[in-house]
C-alpha cells in the first residue's frame, strides 16, 4: 500500500484570522473538533448568518480531515494479490535454445495488453528485447487456486513481483552458466540483449546456454530486483499483436478450426431466464438444410448445423413452449421502487442545529456488459476427456464446474484460454463455456457455440441497477460529514475468486453472495476528499437478474452520485469546482492529478451559452484520475438526427489526468483510459436496457447504445502524471468513473438542471423499434448490396 | 444445391450452397477466411466490413445467390494485395497507419474499421474532397473498447498515406 500524505488541517489561518478556537459553544457542546467549528460560527454569527459567511468568500480554512475509509487502508487489489500470493511462485520462465524466452501468463487477454506488459516485465529483468519475450495464455492450471484470476485491474500488481522474480532467477542461473562457459567470475559479465560478454570479448548466447542453465533439481534462489533504472519498464512499446489484428490473422475462439467443432447455438426463452418446456416440432427442424442435432437443453433448444446461418434458420423455426422467468410482471419502474425500498438509512446525526444539508437520490438504469465478440465456447467432450476453448478470466472454476456437469475428473478436463474480443467483466462467467460443454457431451459431437447478439444483449451478462443516496452536511467553509447509501440490484460474485472454494462460499445461501458484495463495495469505495465524518454503505437485493462486475463495478455509478453532490456543496459555497475539490482533496497526489487535468483543459476558459466544462475525480486502483470535459447540450447538438442512434449532448472535449504509480507501458495506459472515457460517456449520456414486464428490450448495438463516432469528442488528451510512487496501480477500469463523472457535472453546468438518472436519456422515447421476442433471433438482411459504399 | 462461383482475396472459389445462406457465413464457416467477424449479423455492428468491387459492405446481409461470377470480393487478409505493387512485407496504407498509431485493443473490430475506412477515404476522394470530421461521424462500426480517437487519427493519417490506387 503505498504512503499517501496526509493533509493535515491549516491551523496556521485560524491564528491569522484571531478566531479564538477554545471559546466555548453557546450550546456548550463538546469536544475538540466541534469547538473549533464553533469557533468559526461565533466569529461569523457577529455580523452575518450562517450562509453569508459564505458569501464573504472564507478562505481555505481547515477542512475537516476524514478517518480512512477501508479500501483506503486495504482494497481489492490487495485482497486479488494477497489471494494470488500463495501460489504466485508455481509461475516459470521457460528461456528457449534459440535464446527466446517463453511464459504462460496465467490471466486473460481481452484488450488490456497485459500479454505486452509482461514480456516487457521479463524483458526487463532478463536484458531481453521485448520482441524475444513470448507471452502465451496458461491453460486452467488449478494448482494455482486464487491466481488465475483477471479482473479488479489486478494482473500488473498481482504479478509485478513474481514475474520479475522468476525473470531476474533465470538470469542468474544464465549468469552462473555463462560464468562457467566463458572461465570468469559472474560480477564481471555484462549481459545485454540475450548475450552475455566477459571483460575478454568472448561471449555466449543465452541459446547456447539454455540448456547448460537448466537444473536437475528444484532449489530455492534469492535475487533483487531493480527498482530505478530501468530500461523496458516505462516505455511506450507498441502492441505485439497489431500486426496480426490489422491483417485478420489474430485468432479468436470463433475462428479456430477445431476439427468437427460445428457453428451451435441455442434458441433461447422470450423472457429473463425463462426455460424450456417442449419443442412441438423438433424433427421437422433436425431436417431443416444444414442442421445436424436439434436438442433441448436447460437455456433452450440447441441447434448444431453446417454454418451459423443454418442454426439462425432452424432457431427461427422451432416452436418451443416456454416456462415464463423469474421477472415476468417487472419493469424498470418497479425495480427501482424495490431499491428504494431497500436503502440503507444515513447514520450521522445532525452535527450542528446551523449546519446545512444537501441530500440527493440518483437512479442508475441497467447496463448491458457484452463485448463486441459474442459469448463463444468451443467444447469437445468424450467418455474419457474433454477439452475447452473460450475467452476465460476465471478458467479454474469454469473447469472444475465443466467437469461437474459433465461427469468426467478435474484433470480430464482441459481448458485452453483463447484471447478475446474485449471483456469488460463479461468474462469473468464461463456461461458459454459450460453451455458448449453440456451440449457436446448430449450430442456425442464437438461443437463451436456461439450467442447470436440478441441473446448476448437480452440473456447476458447486465450492470445491476442501483439507487444511490448522498447526504452531506457543511457550516460556514466546512463539510461536517458525508454519507452515501448505494441499494444495488444483487452483483453476482458466484465465480468467487475463481476457483470452486471460494464461488461456493459465494453461492451459500443466506448471503453469501451479499458477503462478497458488501466486502468488494468497502474494498473499492473511496471518497477521496476530507468531508469530515464520511461513510458509504452497499445494500443489494434481487437475485433475479445476470448481473456481473462491468468494468469499475460499482464506481462510475457512486462517483458520479458523489461528484454531483460535491458540485452542490461548492455551489452552496459559492467556490469554483475546481478550486473546492482542490481544497478538500484528501491528499496530494489528488490534487497534483486536479491541477494537471485544469491546466491541460483548460479549466475556467470561457464557455457559449448550452455548453460547459464539468470537472470530477476518482481514487481506486491505488492511483488517481480526473477528468474535465467539455459538453454541448446546444439544440442543433442534441437533436442530431442519426438513424437507429442516441444523439444528444456531446462531449466535444475530454481531458483525463491519471497517476497510476509505476506505469509500466505509457502507450498502453493511454489507450486504456481512452477506452475507458468512453465507457463513462456512454453510461452518463446514451446506454442502458429497458426492462419491460420481464424482458430487456434491447437486441442490437444499434438498440444499446453504446459510444459510437457520434457520441465520440473530437478532440481528447489524456496526461500521464508522474507522482513517483514506484509501484504499479491498476490502468484496466481506472478511466470510466472521473469521466461519467465529470460529464454529469457538465450536464448541469451546461443546462442548469441537475441529471437525476443514467443515462439522462433514459426516459425518453426509444430510438428504435423493439425486435420480436420469439423468435428469440432477426434474421440476417438480405439487402445488404445496397448501402455500399 | 446450385453451385456459386466468385472472387475472394484475388482466387475465383466455387461453392456449393442453398443461394439464401448469407455470404459472411460462406467466407468464414466454409471457406475458412476469419478475418470478418460476426458481431450482430443484422448490418448493425459493420464488425464484418469487407469490400465488393472495392466498395465497402457487409457480408452479413448479402446472399450468396446475389454475387455474380466477376464480383470481386475482398477481405482485411487480402487488402495489402491491393493498389500497386509493394515490397514484400509492407501492408496497405492504411493498415500501416493502423500499426504506427497502435490504434487496436482487443482488435476485434478492427478488421472491419480499416475495411471501413479504406472505402470512406475513397469516397471522399471521389467526391473530391478531403476526409473530414462529418465523414468519420459517419462511421457506423463499433468499437466496444472505445478506440474510436484512435481510429479517428489513423483514418486521417492513412488518407494522407494513400495512393490514388490504394
Amino acid at each position: 500500500m503505498t504512503a499517501d500524505e496526509q493533509v493535515r488541517p491549516d491551523r496556521a489561518q485560524d491564528e491569522d484570522e484571531g478566531l479564538d478556537v477554545s471559546l466555548p459553544a453557546d450550546g456548550g457542546l463538546e469536544g475538540p473538533g466541534r469547538r473549533r467549528f464553533l469557533g468559526y460560527v461565533l466569529a461569523g454569527a457577529t455580523l452575518v448568518t450562517a450562509a453569508d459567511l459564505v458569501a464573504g468568500g472564507t478562505p481555505a480554512h481547515a477542512k475537516i480531515p476524514s478517518l480512512p475509509q477501508p479500501a483506503e487502508l486495504y482494497d481489492l487489489n490487495d485482497l486479488i494479490t494477497d489471494a494470488a500470493r500463495p501460489t504466485a511462485n508455481l509461475i516459470s520462465i521457460t528461456i528457449n535454445r534459440d535464446g527466446t524466452a517463453s511464459f504462460a501468463l496465467p490471466r486473460s487477454e481481452n484488450g488490456q495488453g497485459i500479454v505486452d506488459s509482461t514480456a516487457m516485465l521479463i524483458a526487463e529483468e532478463l536484458d531481453l528485447p521485448v520482441s524475444k519475450v513470448k507471452v502465451t495464455l496458461a491453460d486452467a492450471r488449478p494448482e494455482l487456486l486464487f491466481n488465475q484470476l483477471t479482473g479488479g485491474s489486478t494482473t500488473t500488481t498481482s504479478t509485478f513481483t513474481p514475474i520479475r522474480v522468476a525473470a531476474a532467477i533465470a538470469k542468474g542461473a544464465l549468469l552462473d552458466a555463462a560464468a562457467i562457459v566463458l572461465g570468469d567470475t559472474v560480477a564481471l559479465l555484462q549481459s545485454k540483449g540475450g548475450v552475455i560478454t566477459a571483460p575478454s570479448g568472448r561471449s555466449v548466447t543465452y541459446g547456447e546456454l539454455a540448456t547448460r542453465a537448466a537444473s536437475g533439481r528444484d532449489r530455492q534462489v534469492a535475487v533483487d530486483l531493480k527498482s530505478s533504472g530501468y530500461r523496458v519498464i516505462g516505455t511506450p512499446v507498441k502492441r505485439s499483436d497489431a500486426r496480426a489484428a490489422v491483417t485478420g490473422r489474430k485468432k479468436y475462439t470463433l475462428d479456430l478450426k477445431v476439427p468437427g467443432a460445428l457453428p451451435t447455438m441455442v434458441c433461447r426463452p422470450p423472457s429473463l431466464n425463462g426455460e424450456p418446456i417442449s419443442v412441438r416440432n423438433l424433427r421437422a427442424v433436425r431436417r431443416m438444410p444444414g442442421v445436424t442435432h436439434v436438442l433441448q437443453i436447460d437455456t433452450g433448444v440447441a441447434v448444431r448445423a453446417r454454418t451459423f446461418g443454418q442454426c439462425i434458420d432452424a432457431i427461427r423455426a422451432l416452436e418451443v413452449q416456454w416456462k415464463d422467468g423469474p421477472v415476468v410482471g417487472d419493469s424498470d419502474g418497479d425495480i427501482r421502487t424495490k431499491l428504494r425500498a431497500a436503502q440503507l438509512p444515513f447514520v450521522v446525526p445532525r452535527v450542528d442545529v446551523l449546519a446545512s444539508t444537501v441530500e440527493h437520490e440518483f437512479t442508475f438504469w441497467f447496463k448491458g456488459n457484452s463485448a463486441l465478440e459474442p459469448n463463444a465456447a468451443i467444447a469437445d467432450v468424450r467418455a474419457d476427456r474433454a477439452e475447452i476453448w473460450s475467452g476465460l478470466k476465471n478458467p479454474i472454476i469454469a473447469q472444475q464446474e465443466i467437469a461437474q456437469a459433465v461427469g468426467l475428473p478435474q484433470d480430464a478436463v482441459k481448458v485452453h484460454v483463447i484471447q478475446g474480443g474485449g471483456s469488460f467483466g463479461r468474462k469473468l462467467f464461463f456461461d458459454g463455456a459450460l453451455e458448449a460443454a453440456k451440449i457436446s457431451k448430449a450430442m456425442g459431437v464437438p461443437v463451436k457455440l456461439m450467442w447470436h447478439r440478441a441473446d448476448d444483449t437480452r440473456q447476458g451478462r447486465v450492470h445491476p441497477m442501483a439507487v444511490s443516496r448522498t447526504r452531506a452536511t457543511y457550516l460556514g467553509g466546512n463539510v461536517l460529514s458525508f454519507e452515501q447509501r448505494h441499494a444495488s440490484v444483487s452483483t453476482d460474485y458466484r465465480h468467487g475468486l475463481g476457483e470452486i472454494l471460494s464461488a461456493t462460499a459465494a453461492k451459500l445461501p443466506f448471503g453469501g453472495n451479499y458477503s462478497f458484495a458488501q466486502s468488494i463495495y468497502l474494498l473499492t469505495q473511496e471518497l477521496g476528499y476530507d468531508f469530515g465524518v464520511v461513510d458509504s454503505l452497499l445494500n443489494e437485493v434481487d437475485e433475479r437478474f445476470n448481473t456481473g462486475s462491468m468494468r469499475n463495478i460499482y464506481s462510475p455509478d457512486t462517483r458520479t452520485a458523489i461528484e454531483l453532490t460535491v458540485e452542490d456543496l461548492a455551489r452552496k459555497m459559492k467556490k469554483d469546482p475546481y478550486e473546492f475539490r482542490r481544497e478538500f482533496a484528501k491528499n496530494a497526489r489528488t490534487k497534483a492529478v486536479l491541477d494537471a487535468v485544469a491546466k491541460a483543459a483548460n479549466w475556467g476558459k470561457t464557455m457559449a451559452p448550452g455548453t460547459a466544462q464539468g470537472i470530477a475525480i476518482h481514487r481506486e486502483y491505488k492511483g488517481v484520475t480526473a477528468c474535465v470535459v467539455e459538453l454541448d447540450c446546444r439544440p442543433r447538438t442534441v437533436n442530431r438526427r442519426i438513424r437507429e442512434a442516441r444523439t444528444g449532448p456531446r462531449v466535444m472535449r475530454a481531458t483525463f489526468a491519471v497517476d497510476a504509480g509505476l506505469v509500466i507501458n505509457p502507450n498502453h495506459l493511454e489507450a486504456q483510459m481512452q477506452g475507458g472515457m468512453m465507457d463513462g460517456i456512454a453510461l452518463a449520456l446514451t446506454s442502458s436496457l429497458h426492462l419491460r414486464n420481464g424482458r430487456f428490450l434491447e437486441a442490437s448495438w444499434d438498440n444499446y447504445a453504446y459510444t459510437r463516432q457520434w457520441n465520440v469528442p473530437p478532440k481528447m488528451k489524456v496526461v500521464i502524471v508522474d507522482s513517483g510512487v514506484d509501484q504499479p496501480g491498476g490502468a484496466g477500469e481506472a478511466g470510466v468513473a472521473a469521466t461519467c463523472a465529470a460529464v454529469a457535472t457538465a450536464y448541469w453546468r451546461a443546462t442548469g438542471t441537475m441529471p437525476k438518472e443514467f443515462p439522462i436519456n433514459h426516459q425518453q422515447a426509444l430510438h428504435f423499434r423493439t425486435k420480436p421476442f420469439v423468435p428469440p433471433v432477426p434474421q440476417s438482411p438480405r439487402n445488404g448490396l445496397r448501402f455500399t459504399f | 444445391m446450385p453451385q456459386h462461383t466468385f472472387l475472394v482475396n484475388g482466387r475465383r472459389v466455387s461453392v456449393n450452397s442453398d443461394s439464401d445462406v448469407r455470404l459472411l457465413w460462406i467466407l468464414r464457416d466454409r471457406l475458412g477466411i476469419t478475418g470478418p467477424k460476426y458481431g450482430c449479423g443484422i448490418n448493425v455492428c459493420k464488425a464484418c466490413t469487407s469490400h465488393i468491387n472495392g466498395k465497402a459492405f457487409n457480408p452479413c446481409a448479402v446472399r450468396v445467390g446475389d454475387l455474380k461470377r466477376n464480383d470481386e470480393v475482398t477481405t482485411i487478409e487480402g487488402l495489402a494485395k491491393v493498389g500497386p505493387k509493394r515490397p514484400k512485407g509492407e501492408l496497405h496504407p492504411m493498415q500501416e497507419a493502423w500499426i504506427d498509431q497502435d490504434v487496436a485493443q482487443c482488435g476485434y473490430c478492427q478488421p472491419g474499421q480499416i475495411m471501413a475506412a479504406v472505402a470512406k477515404v475513397r469516397e471522399a476522394r471521389r467526391e473530391g474532397r478531403r476526409i473530414s470530421d462529418a465523414d468519420l461521424d459517419e462511421i457506423r462500426n463499433i468499437c466496444r473498447c472505445g478506440t474510436y480517437f484512435r481510429i479517428r487519427e489513423a483514418i486521417k493519417d492513412g488518407a494522407r498515406r494513400m495512393g490514388p490506387r490504394d
